[in-house]
């Protein structure tokens, strides 16, 4: 970036001034100072142009965001992570299946694993939800998801979230070394044994920072519950947040739901970071 | 080393000892094994018989297929012709339980395949609960014994990723020992370990074979191979070319292709050049 490498050709070696009247330290420094001036004239540009009093009036009245409070913490809040964690449950059981059907030697089993995947990591979560919400009640008629929206939302962020999950946890199958399945082996572990007690705990060990990942998109696509049509006590961040914009005529209720995200999202992937640079000193 | 490990009893009579009189039935035998992976003929027609207590160094070039014959005994290669008897049954055969099989067959690698998320005594009391149903006290206290008998007691609660090559290595040859083999497999044991962790793996291994354990080595430990083998196997290119006392196999070689071998691995400089050459 700042072109350092290249210069190297016009500049002598005992760092007199070259052609362009610079050493090479110069025109680091001269790069750098270029760098934050242009960041510094963003922010300002923005800061300048942006009607501030507007936004704060729309996205911030301290007592709209105050009649927010417990609601959105203990109903919103509350059933984001429900729904979240339900689903991710769900999702990281038929995940364990799917990567194993994937690895299986019968082969049809390994076909519809692959269709499987290839289907709903094809399909945008928007659409699966509304599958699960119309067209199951429909084609199975008079059966009812257990559960009523929580079921529905588990299984339509499992379904969602399995595709992804069986595809990370077949890579931390196939990570684990081949000799340690041999190892198994001959020790006279059946395949099945070998995988539940030798594989499958180090597989996992390997893909916690990648499915902690995919815990932190599944709290956000939750808030496509939005379009199953949830009660009052069933409405999560997004949905909370979209009904009081709309009863206030303000829009402060999406800003804090927003922080209500952030409030889980950052802490997770900070937690994500520390997991990778973990796995990354051990092996 | 041998000093901390305690007597199971030693047969002081078994260097001048004959096990291949004929009257005992092999432990291990081979008929007209062939292996081969796709084109490849890794294998060509191999009989090889081990009699109880026996043990045996195959020798021989990369690409032989010396690993592959060992690998063929417990069937983690299945052969492509030939048969294999195990204590006296088959089990190359179609109906035979692999798993139980391999129960009596133990086997170390290479690479030591440790399962490292495993302490060193989970390493050993595992497989046996998971394996052969002993309870937890019962692993527990075979473990301890096999550890010490390899001199790593106080490793017990280490993990195998704090322990050395050569220790990590010994671990194995007690996991495998742990589950009560009749034979054991070494797949080039010491290869993968720097020279001077070698000794150690070598001692707990000549401490086995003085306890009277069948055993059928793969390496290129030739001071090994003469002092602790009772029978040298030369294998090149998929075939025994010949086999025989230390003192006839590496002493007195009659085939040229052994001989070449030999004056390869037992100079080392001559060694280095064909190590670069594959390289």
């Amino acid at each position: 970036m700042s072109g350092a490498g290249s210069s190297t050709r016009d500049q002598a070696p005992d760092g007199t001034p070259t052609k362009s009247g610079l050493t090479r330290r110069q025109r680091q420094t001269l790069s750098r100072g270029a760098q934050y001036a242009i960041f510094v004239a963003a922010i300002v540009a923005i800061g300048v142009t942006a009607d501030w009093d507007r936004l704060a009036n729309q996205f911030a009245q301290a007592d709209l965001a105050k009649q927010l409070f417990p609601d959105i913490i203990t109903i919103a809040l509350r059933n984001t992570v429900v729904y979240t964690l339900s689903g991710f449950v769900f999702g990281l059981v038929l995940g364990m299946i799917i990567a194993l059907m994937r690895l299986s030697s019968v082969g049809p089993y390994r076909w519809v694993a692959g269709v499987y995947i290839e289907i709903f990591r094809g399909l945008p979560a928007l659409l699966i939800f509304i599958f699960v919400g119309v067209a199951v009640p429909l084609a199975f008629p008079g059966t009812e998801i257990p559960g009523g929206t929580y079921g529905k939302v588990a299984l339509a962020l499992g379904l969602v979230s399995a595709a992804y999950m069986a595809e990370t946890i077949r890579a931390g199958i196939q990570a684990v070394p081949k000799g340690q399945m041999e190892a198994a082996r001959s020790l006279g572990f059946s395949h099945a044994r070998a995988m539940v007690s030798i594989i499958i705990p180090q597989a996992i060990r390997i893909v916690i920072p990648p499915l902690t990942n995919e815990l932190v998109l599944l709290f956000k696509d939750s808030s496509l519950v939005l379009f199953l049509g949830v009660t009052l006590e069933e409405r999560e961040l997004a949905k909370f947040g979209r009904d009081l914009a709309s009863q206030t005529a303000n829009s402060t209720p999406i800003l804090v739901a927003g922080l209500c995200y952030l409030l889980v999202t950052v802490p997770l992937s900070f937690v994500v970071r520390r997991l990778e640079g973990r796995a990354g000193e051990t092996r | 080393m041998s000093s901390t490990v305690p007597g199971s009893p030693v047969n002081p009579s078994k260097g001048n000892m004959k096990k291949t009189d004929g009257t005992a039935r092999p432990e291990i035998e081979v008929r007209g094994l062939h292996k081969s992976f796709g084109d490849n003929q890794v294998l060509r027609g191999i009989d090889l018989e081990i009699a109880p207590g026996e043990v045996v160094c195959v020798i021989g070039p990369s690409g032989s297929g010396k690993s592959t014959l060992l690998r063929c005994v417990n069937l983690l290669e299945t052969p492509t012709a030939g048969q294999v008897f195990v204590g006296g049954s088959e089990v190359t055969h179609p109906d035979v339980d692999i798993d139980a099989v391999r129960r009596r067959i133990g086997m170390v690698f290479q690479q030591f395949n440790l399962f490292p998320h495993l302490s060193v005594t989970e390493n050993l009391t595992l497989p046996q609960r998971r394996v052969l149903g002993r309870d937890k006290a019962q692993a527990a206290q075979i473990a301890a014994e096999n550890l010490q008998r390899v001199g790593l007691s106080d490793k017990a609660g280490a993990y195998p990723s704090s322990l050395s090559g050569g220790q990590q290595q010994r671990v194995a040859i007690a996991r495998a020992l742990a589950m009560g083999p009749e034979v054991m497999l070494f797949d080039e044991p010491t290869s993968a370990l720097d020279p001077e962790l070698v000794g150690d793996v070598l001692a707990v291994m000549r401490m086995l074979a003085d306890d009277g354990m069948t055993m059928m080595v793969v390496t290129h430990e030739m001071t090994f191979a003469r002092e602790v083998a009772d029978r040298v196997v030369f294998m090149d290119g998929g075939v025994i070319v010949e086999q025989g006392t230390p003192d006839q196999v590496i002493g007195n070689p009659q085939h040229d292709r052994t001989r070449h071998f030999l004056s390869r691995v037992l100079d080392p400089a001559a060694a280095d050049v064909e190590e670069g050459k594959q390289g």
